[in-house]
């Protein structure tokens, strides 16, 4: 197929010719980019509010166009063509463009936000400025480089959703999750934590920023003490939150997890699954399939979820006392909270899912082993050290490689190279609790349809995990695996309608067994 | 250890070295002169349209064959000399075999038309023909399409993808007519004009001209009309492959003869899928099976004969699987295009006229025959057990949501559509009986 013509401008022939509204969306949009790339190369814009507001709803008229022009004039159904033509959507000039371009902002927003005009001293300037008059709406503060990159997240998930529903309109399931991450996104991402700001300005609030559906340890910062102490300095609502956070991790998530799969959080609620659903559907072809990929998934996302256990117990421990008389949490009292809590979880997967485990039991109990040390670590070593390492400078590696190197800028910076699940699939600690519930405790799982699987390959093509979802399916097995994050797409995509997300009631073993003999063939019977 | 030899990766051949390898040591090679790795030869539509590449349609990854010791051999057998037990190959070199398995498929009809020979005449089964059909559709404008069945419709849909104007000649009054009860015929042909297809019924290819370069200039049909095109697709049907058996003793009609055992007339050489041809079919269906999942099981079954006893091939309750632009399509169990003395049948169509669900019963039993499904996604392993059991299409219409395979909160209103089944099946009863 070398004769196929990669087309990088945007007006091309077939098969990747645009048609009147997708060019115009895409003018209008880079339009509304522009204002924002001359603010932040310090334009002054008279009246912030209204050239804020032409930018936005440029951005937002501008996507909307463009999937008007794109799908509005056909069938509602799976809509493919020319994907893999398309610059843009196969790593080509377009792709690599738009990769750069992304992770030079992350780079710029994480690391030298003074570019985009932040000043904690006085006034902002540039690209932050022209954000003020929104952010004094809603908190009463200025803008921060956080408040810019909040905005936009919310703009680009609200719209690109409405893409992803048009094109997804055939089908309830995408619809209705889609309007879920949009809400969450809004509502509890974005709103809440503006207006929690706003009580602030009453006696005896401290609220820290705090979206409620950020659950540790995806949300690394929620045990910080300056956000302990302002939830407990801030009442009963204070109070309410941190119980709310704690809750969910030992009761929401577990219970969720159990009946739904990890899906309830990562394609139904978390704001990075949300992006990676909306603005970074175009991408979901690009994740890496190999057997190799998801050995390095399995370690990576693995080791981040060690790090994050004993950088939080190690964190948390610095500011707890040693007398009991004072507070009955002391530092080792908590401690050895944490040791029985994983060595339950850990004889609870040994004892009942052995069988299971193979190989993975090893390294399972490596971790496990890393973890209890580090916590006689804690307790042996004085003050704020954990062996060798200050517990803050743990913390502030922790948040500079996890939480901004790897979520943001290669997690979303990359999104056009490496597809627009990186995070969620190598990185993020939370996917990696809720996976290894997923597989062990949980009903979720893909069923396939007896024989019907034709091998075509689109469901493993658009698993935004890269999942070998056809590996499967074409033997007859259901599929259950950690990282699935129940997006529903291959089940979309399938062109034999073999696939199905259930919660089923079945238990262990028989929730994937093989069936090597293809099902309707009755000439042969196995004794497996 | 036998050395066996496969000819054809195909799903079949590749389904045989697979479980051949689950259930031997023996020395497996597969020869195929069509590409090195086994793809997926359904999924070759969405390559052309872009939704995939070569790799995502190849089932195993390239390292699956070593890692199970199935030999690759990129060749063309010329001839098969069943004497000696040896293959020539068009590498001039030759290869001993064991036990031989013939998998080599099928190719497009041609029927002799006057100009089937043109460049930008073609028919779609090969990885070849698809790279023929991305040479032959650069930068022209419209197509015509002769023949109304599966790789027809496929074709349509990829020339769509691309901007060409496509004219689908069908020998029948509507799409499929072969196959489909007039009903779902119908709906499938409305929904294949909605998308700008046209679609003209009882209408016969006579001759394809050419222009002076002898490219397709335009085409004639029987009734003297004249369409101009630069492509003509022809998708009447396959046939087997087996012009490099013609000097061999291995019996064959239209396709590989073999018995139940899938077994030729030569002593160790057996012949499966698309291009073998019952002497008499084990469960009474047609001779030629040229279907993905038939593939897969005399793959499976010739494996056992080969590892373990003899084993006959018997698939059990027929089914199929197609999508026609966006709408999918199961059948289980039989639909005859004309219902047979014996059966009656429910129908019910959605109000937007993009799904239906077809029941066939017998009239004097009420037994379960079988079902298609448009738009609908049907769970195969309860038909599959609802048709083996006969069960009462009362039954079967109380029971349809049980069947349903529908992705969640898809919102098929299974109350409304087992009710009017219900009410459908009792007027045909009190029909049958006045009568």
């Amino acid at each position: 197929m070398s004769q196929i013509d990669y087309d990088i401008s945007l007006t091309g022939g077939p098969p990747s010719a645009q048609n009147l509204a997708q060019k115009a969306g895409t003018f209008i949009g880079i339009l509304g980019l522009f204002i924002l790339l001359l603010a932040g190369f310090n334009l002054d814009f008279p009246n912030k509010g209204v050239w804020l507001t032409i930018s936005l709803s440029s951005i937002a008229t501008g996507i909307i166009l463009y999937s008007k022009g794109l799908y509005g004039n056909k069938q509602a159904g799976i809509k493919n063509d020319s994907l893999w033509f398309n610059s843009i959507s196969s790593r080509g000039a377009l792709g690599w463009m738009a990769g750069i371009f992304l992770t030079s902002f992350y780079v710029v927003l994480y690391f030298f936000p003074q570019f985009l005009g932040l000043n904690a001293e006085g006034e902002n300037g540039g690209l932050i400025s022209l954000f003020d008059p929104l952010s004094k709406v809603l908190s009463g503060n200025p803008a921060s480089q956080w408040f810019v990159y909040g905005t936009l997240y919310t703009v680009a998930i609200l719209f690109f959703g409405i893409k992803f529903i048009w094109k997804y309109r055939h089908n309830s399931y995408q619809r209705i999750r889609t309007i879920s991450v949009m809400f969450f996104q809004t509502a509890f991402a974005f709103l809440i934590p503006e207006f929690m700001a706003r009580l602030n300005e009453n006696d005896g609030f401290n609220l820290p920023y705090y979206d409620l559906k950020s659950i540790w340890p995806l949300n690394y910062y929620v045990f910080d003490q300056w956000s302990v102490d302002g939830l407990i300095s801030s009442g009963n609502l204070g109070l309410g939150m941190l119980v709310f956070g704690i809750l969910s991790i030992f009761v929401i998530t577990p219970v969720l997890t159990y009946k739904y799969g990890k899906r309830w959080y990562c394609s139904w609620v978390c704001g990075c699954g949300g992006l990676a659903e909306t603005a970074g559907d175009s991408f979901r072809q690009l994740s890496d399939k190999s057997v190799f990929a998801w050995k390095v998934e399995r370690w990576v996302i693995h080791s981040v979820l060690v790090f994050s256990v004993v950088m939080t117990t190690a964190l948390i421990s610095t500011y707890l006392g040693y007398d009991p008389s004072k507070y009955w949490l002391t530092k080792d009292v908590f401690l050895l909270l944490v040791g029985v809590l994983l060595s339950a979880v850990f004889l609870l997967i040994v004892i009942f899912k052995r069988a299971e485990m193979k190989k993975d039991a090893i390294v399972g109990a490596s971790a496990y082993m890393i973890v209890i040390l580090s916590l006689f670590g804690i307790h042996f070593f004085a003050g704020k050290q954990l062996f060798f390492f200050d517990a803050n400078d743990l913390r502030s590696t922790y948040g500079f490689l996890i939480g901004s190197v790897f979520s943001g800028v290669i997690g979303t910076g990359f999104y056009p190279i490496f597809g627009n699940r990186v995070w969620c699939r190598f990185g993020c600690p939370m996917a990696a609790i809720l996976g290894l519930q997923q597989r062990f405790f949980s009903r979720f799982r893909i069923t396939t349809n007896g024989g019907q699987c034709i091998s075509c390959g689109n469901c493993s093509t658009y698993c935004e995990m890269g999942i070998d979802v056809k590996y499967y399916a074409q033997k007859g097995q259901n599929i259950v695996r950690s990282s699935c994050v129940g997006c529903g797409i291959c089940s979309a995509v399938c062109p034999r309608g073999v696939l199905k997300l259930e919660n089923g009631s079945d238990h262990g073993a028989t929730r994937y067994t093989e069936n090597p003999i293809t099902f309707g063939n009755d000439g042969i019977k196995l004794n497996v | 250890m036998k050395q066996i030899v496969i000819i054809g990766n195909g799903i079949s051949g590749v389904t045989a070295a697979r479980h051949i390898r689950k259930n031997s040591t023996h020395r497996i090679t597969i020869i195929s002169a069509e590409t090195k790795h086994f793809f997926s030869r359904t999924a070759l539509m969405y390559v052309y349209m872009g939704h995939m590449n070569y790799e995502h349609i190849k089932p195993y990854a390239d390292d699956f064959w070593v890692k199970n010791n199935i030999e690759l051999l990129f060749d063309y057998v010329n001839h098969i000399d069943s004497d000696q037990k040896k293959l020539v190959l068009q590498s001039s070199e030759s290869l001993h075999y064991d036990q031989l398995i013939i998998a080599c498929g099928s190719k497009p009809n041609k029927f002799g038309w006057k100009g089937q020979d043109l460049k930008g005449v073609q028919g779609l089964y090969s990885w070849q023909d698809l790279e023929q059909m991305e040479e032959n559709t650069k930068g022209i404008q419209s197509a015509v399409i002769v023949g109304g069945g599966l790789i027809g419709v496929e074709m349509a849909e990829m020339l769509l993808s691309r901007g060409i104007k496509v004219i689908f000649l069908v020998r029948e009054k509507r799409f499929w007519g072969s196959v489909l009860p007039k009903e779902e015929g119908e709906l499938i042909s409305r929904h294949i004009s909605s998308h700008g297809v046209d679609l003209r019924f009882e209408t016969e290819l006579e001759s394809i001209e050419a222009d002076v370069s002898g490219k397709v200039n335009h085409i004639l049909t029987k009734n003297g009309e004249k369409i101009d095109c630069q492509f003509v697709g022809l998708t009447v049907g396959v046939s087997p492959n087996i012009e490099f058996l013609k000097n061999s003793p291995i019996q064959t009609d239209r396709g590989v003869m073999v018995n139940e055992y899938l077994q030729t007339n030569v002593e160790d050489v057996y012949a499966i899928g698309d291009c073998a041809q019952f002497n008499r079919h084990p469960t009474g269906r047609k001779n030629i099976e040229q279907v993905w999942y038939t593939g897969k099981m005399m793959g499976e079954t010739v494996a056992q004969s080969i590892c373990h006893q003899p084993t006959p091939y018997t698939p059990g309750v027929w089914f199929n699987s197609a999508k026609f632009f966006d709408i999918e399509y199961q059948t289980y169990g039989w639909v005859w295009a004309e219902k047979k003395e014996n059966e009656e049948s429910l129908y019910w169509e959605d109000s937007n006229g993009k799904k239906c669900i077809k029941l066939i019963y017998d009239k004097s039993t009420f037994d379960f025959l079988g079902v298609n499904v448009f738009g609908i996604r049907f769970n195969h392993r309860i038909l599959d057990e609802w048709i083996k059991q006969e069960k009462d299409i009362h039954d079967v219409v109380r029971n349809l949501h049980q069947a349903n395979f529908d992705p969640e909160f898809f919102q098929n209103n299974f109350k409304v559509i087992q009710k009017f089944l219900d009410s459908q099946l009792e007027e045909k009863k009190t029909a049958y009986v006045s009568n």
